[in-house]
């Protein structure tokens, strides 16, 4: 068995039994942790697998900001499950069932890493073969993203869009005022604010380079976004809430929310202006591959915006709920 | 079956287990944040199940090297990208409605939320007692 | 040059409002926005069934990147139909969502409400116009996760709304995470999302154990979201706490979107040939549907709450949409089609009848509706004519839907299941009388003076109830459209 398969198993079991102790554990915070450990080692998973675009938006989304929000949500309801009371039956056997249908289907599946495999064969070739000429960029996966299915990357920021909307409007009624929040802050601990002030700043710059560097390795807005907004989050986790909100105002964060998506779907409308189709980016540029980059420059920035954006308007959103607890409260 | 076949279908297997602890947690555990949780892990797997049939042996990541070399699918990839968006949206809105819940009900456990609104349907601890049985 | 980019125009309009919407100060100005852009897509609605019934198929691809490479939107007599049962509602729900909204969600909430509106709009165009099953995920999701939130703002008049979403919210996300183990067991058979390129590989690969599992969750996952029995419990509570617009719109749109995308996948992309396709229509849809219609309309009978009612009549109703698919025939399909329209328009008008009263009362229970026949006169005549539709009375819609699917089953060889149709209209005679009786031949209780809804409630519930009767005695437009669809996507399936 070569190292590669032993890893694979490695890492699966490991996700099992994740999985598992997530299952029976009842202490939801250990659960949580346990969450934002099973998308950690999913990460490494997927990389191993050869996607690191997603790897990367994984890591970024699934152990960060997932979890962010359920430690968010702990924090303003309650930290135990109760036991389990109602029968266990039916769901074991719907699960079963489920189960069992999905191994029944993987019997004709192609052989796992088959060069030949349907998939292999048709759709994906021209993608690996023409990306060079027709839209210019090494990375085949921003170029599908962006450029060859960019409708879809559209729906995503809408997607992304509806859920920041949908948070404001289910939690922005109980957002205390900035005035009437007690300034709860962690600036005590010294290693904490020292640290933070530290980091901002290359957690920006970070940011901003996987937000431009899609093109040549793995990125792209979505994951610069989160980035960008993890910056802000630590700054209101350490700093307080109300100090991050007279830097970045909760208003001006709603109006950007909608400007990526705005940004992306009007590049659209101006291939209309050239009498081409929905987001035909050849037109933005001297020939084929200048406007390709163009437009997929501008809209992963789209995507971005909207995603840093969304990350910390929900943030506020969650954060601004009741008093924060203090450190004798753990 | 060779060992590689074997490890072909284990990868498969794997995750579908991985699917159905998961989605055992959504449906069996009454707590909300944990069905949350559990719903997390079912669309996580299911991204595994899409990326492993992507994978190409002895590939490399999508990436354009200039030289000649076997890449793994990239379509996949795209695919994922956008459902693990889906998935973070629904787990915030999901969130956001269990702190509304909270708020509203003092309680995130489903059968005691489903208590307060049976009294809320027939007027009394009895009878909503009752209508369960 | 507008004309040929119709079909983005649909989808694109909405969506860039959406965000426009944000940047409103007043709910009123943002109301303004999504009637303004309603209209337009429904005026791009008529245009595309136009150029469909002129041309055919009509095709479009994003980016200008040829399918399946790219992303192509397809339109055939179908979704067109769709598209245009989808935008009009919206249109006519709109003026009523003007005055019941005001009423029923908070004041700060307004606008970003309508935002969300426009977004649950954009998602189920989006998710019907697509010819790429990976779009109509996306889209799908677009349009759940603001259904889930417009469900949700039902909590200022009852908490129970916010416990309706979070189910609405698991569920709904099970039956997409299905749907997704779907269409990737499809694409890692075929290695294409393109529906038409789907439809033309399937039949080569044939009876595969992996492309009938996909099959298997395909189905049940649209099933969950359609609320085809046993998966619809998240439906009713839903519908009777979101607020009364919601209500009238997803009542009328979001679950007839689901109904299509099945009979795009099961006709259109699996096919009549494919191994699993007549065994689930004949042993599974068949009498799953029968059962919905029984069941669901039974328990509408016992209901104190007429909203819930409702709700329980609409799972009634898919079930006799989801029989007129089971017969796999143009005539069955054709009924099932035309009650997608059908329905739309009766629910509608019942739905806004009662939103007028909640508007009035604060809850549409039983008790509430004793002694309405006097005290809101025009409100009351609204929702009789259309229980009349409903249980199909002839001069309305209803018995047209009654008709076709009674033709269907006889023309199949199964009279008793046209017994069972006609048998179910009799419990809809049930649910509706419990309310005309409580209106009509019991006292008002006391205090409560005559007030009729006001005209912002009334006119649209009444411009529904004039379609209600008006398609129901010249169904000659509605029947061929419906059968255009019928055939096409009887004949994709070959």
């Amino acid at each position: 068995m070569s190292i590669e398969a032993i890893i694979n198993i490695a890492l699966f079991v490991f996700l099992g039994l994740t999985a598992f102790a997530i299952l029976k554990l009842r202490a939801l915070f250990a659960v949580v942790m346990l969450s934002a450990v099973f998308s950690l080692v999913s990460a490494a998973l997927l990389v191993h697998l050869d996607a690191v675009d997603v790897a990367f938006t994984e890591a970024a989304v699934g152990a960060g900001i997932s979890t962010v929000l359920m430690l968010a949500t702990l924090a303003l309801t309650s930290r135990h499950e109760k036991a389990p009371t109602r029968s266990q039956a039916l769901p074991l056997i719907v699960v079963f069932l489920t189960g069992f249908a999905l191994v029944y289907g993987t019997l004709d599946m192609p052989r796992f890493g088959d060069p030949q495999a349907p998939i292999q064969v048709h759709v994906a070739p021209k993608y690996i073969a023409d990306t060079q000429s027709e839209i210019g960029i090494p990375n085949i996966v921003t170029a599908v993203l962006a450029s060859y299915r960019g409708f879809d990357t559209l729906g995503e920021v809408t997607v992304i869009f509806t859920a920041g909307i949908g948070v404001l409007l289910l939690l922005a009624a109980f957002i205390r005022e900035p005035e009437g929040l007690r300034v709860q802050t962690m600036d005590h601990h010294l290693v904490l604010r020292v640290v933070t002030k530290v980091l901002i700043g290359p957690i920006l710059l970070f940011a901003l380079y996987v937000q431009f560097h899609a093109d040549y390795g793995p990125g792209g807005g979505f994951q610069a976004g989160i980035i960008f907004a993890s910056a802000f989050i630590i700054y209101a986790l350490v700093f307080g809430l109300e100090n991050a909100r007279k830097a970045v105002p909760g208003r001006a964060v709603r109006l950007l929310v909608a400007c990526g998506v705005l940004l992306y779907g009007g590049v659209g409308f101006v291939s209309f202006l050239f009498g081409k189709n929905y987001l035909n980016y050849s037109v933005l540029g001297a020939d084929q591959v200048a406007g390709q980059h163009l437009g997929i420059l501008l809209v992963e920035f789209g995507v971005g915006l909207t995603v840093a954006a969304v990350m910390v308007s929900t943030f506020y959103a969650f954060a601004g709920q009741n008093p924060p607890i203090g450190d004798e409260d753990w | 079956m060779g060992v590689s076949d074997i490890l072909g279908l284990f990868n498969y297997w794997m995750v579908i287990i991985l699917m159905m602890i998961g989605f055992y947690t959504v449906v069996s555990r009454g707590n909300l944040v944990k069905k949350i949780v559990g719903l997390n892990i079912f669309q996580t797997s299911v991204f595994l199940l899409y990326i492993s049939m992507g994978k190409v042996s002895g590939g490399t990541a999508p990436i354009l090297t200039g030289k000649p070399e076997v890449y793994s699918n990239p379509l996949p990839h795209v695919l994922i990208l956008t459902a693990i968006v889906v998935g973070v949206a629904t787990t915030a809105l999901g969130l956001a409605l269990v702190v509304r819940i909270k708020n509203a009900y003092d309680t995130i456990e489903e059968d005691e939320i489903q208590a307060a609104d049976d009294e809320t349907e027939f007027g009394d601890p009895q009878a909503a007692e009752d209508h369960r049985r | 040059m507008i004309a040929a980019h119709l079909p983005i125009l649909q989808v694109a309009v909405p969506l860039v409002a959406a965000p426009l919407s944000v940047f409103c100060r007043r709910g009123a100005t943002a109301w303004t926005l999504t009637f303004v852009v309603s209209i337009g897509a429904f005026l791009i609605s008529i245009a595309l069934l136009g150029q469909v019934l002129d041309q055919g198929v009509l095709s479009y691809q994003l980016g200008d990147w040829a399918a399946p490479w790219g992303i192509e939107y397809r339109v055939d007599a179908a979704n067109a139909m769709v598209l245009l049962i989808i935008s009009g509602i919206s249109t006519v729900v709109l003026p009523y969502a003007r005055v019941s909204i005001a009423h029923e969600v908070e004041a700060h909430n307004q606008t970003l409400f309508y935002t969300c509106y426009l977004l649950c709009l954009t998602g189920l165009l989006g998710m019907v116009i697509t010819g790429d099953a990976f779009n109509a995920f996306v889209f799908l999701e677009i349009a759940s996760l603001s259904t889930y939130v417009l469900v949700a703002m039902g909590a200022k008049r009852d908490r129970r709304a916010l416990t309706a979403a979070y189910t609405y919210l698991v569920m709904g996300t099970i039956g997409a995470t299905f749907f997704v183990i779907g269409v990737g067991l499809l694409y890692m058979m075929t290695g294409t999302l393109n529906m038409a390129d789907l439809a033309e590989r399937i039949p080569a690969i044939g009876a595969n154990r992996t492309l009938v599992v996909a099959f298997a969750f395909i189905v049940t996952g649209l099933g969950l979201k359609l609320a085809l029995f046993p998966m619809h419990l998240w439906l009713p509570n839903a519908y009777a706490f979101a607020p009364s617009a919601v209500t009238v719109f997803l009542a009328a749109t979001a679950t007839k979107a689901a109904v299509y995308l099945l009979l795009r996948f099961l006709f259109t992309i699996f096919g009549t040939s494919f191994p699993t396709f007549e065994p689930t229509l004949t042993y599974l849809l068949l009498p799953l549907a029968v059962i919905a219609m029984f069941a669901a309309s039974t328990v509408a009978i016992f209901q104190v709450d007429i909203k819930r009612m409702l709700a329980y009549s609409s799972i009634a109703q898919l079930g006799y949409m989801v029989l007129g698919m089971s017969f796999a025939t143009v005539t069955g399909l054709t009924a099932t089609i035309i009650h997608l329209f059908n329905h739309a328009l009766m629910k509608g008008a019942l739905f806004m009848a009662l939103g007028a009263v909640v508007m009035r009362f604060g809850d549409a229970t039983i008790d509430t509706m004793r002694g309405l026949g006097r005290v809101m006169p025009w409100t009351m005549a609204a929702f009789v004519a259309g229980g009349l539709s409903l249980i199909g009375m002839p001069l309305t819609v209803g018995f047209i839907s009654k008709w076709l699917l009674v033709t269907a089953a006889l023309e199949s060889g199964l009279w008793p299941i046209a017994v069972l149709v006609v048998a179910s209209s009799l419990l809809a005679v049930i649910y509706i009388w419990r309310v005309v009786e409580a209106a009509y031949f019991e006292p008002p209780p006391e205090g409560v003076t005559a007030g009729e809804a006001p005209p912002a409630l009334l006119i649209p519930t009444w411009i529904l109830i004039g379609a209600n009767i008006y398609f129901g005695i010249d169904a000659s437009l509605t029947t061929r459209v419906a059968g255009e669809a019928a055939r096409a996507l009887l004949k994709t399936a070959s």
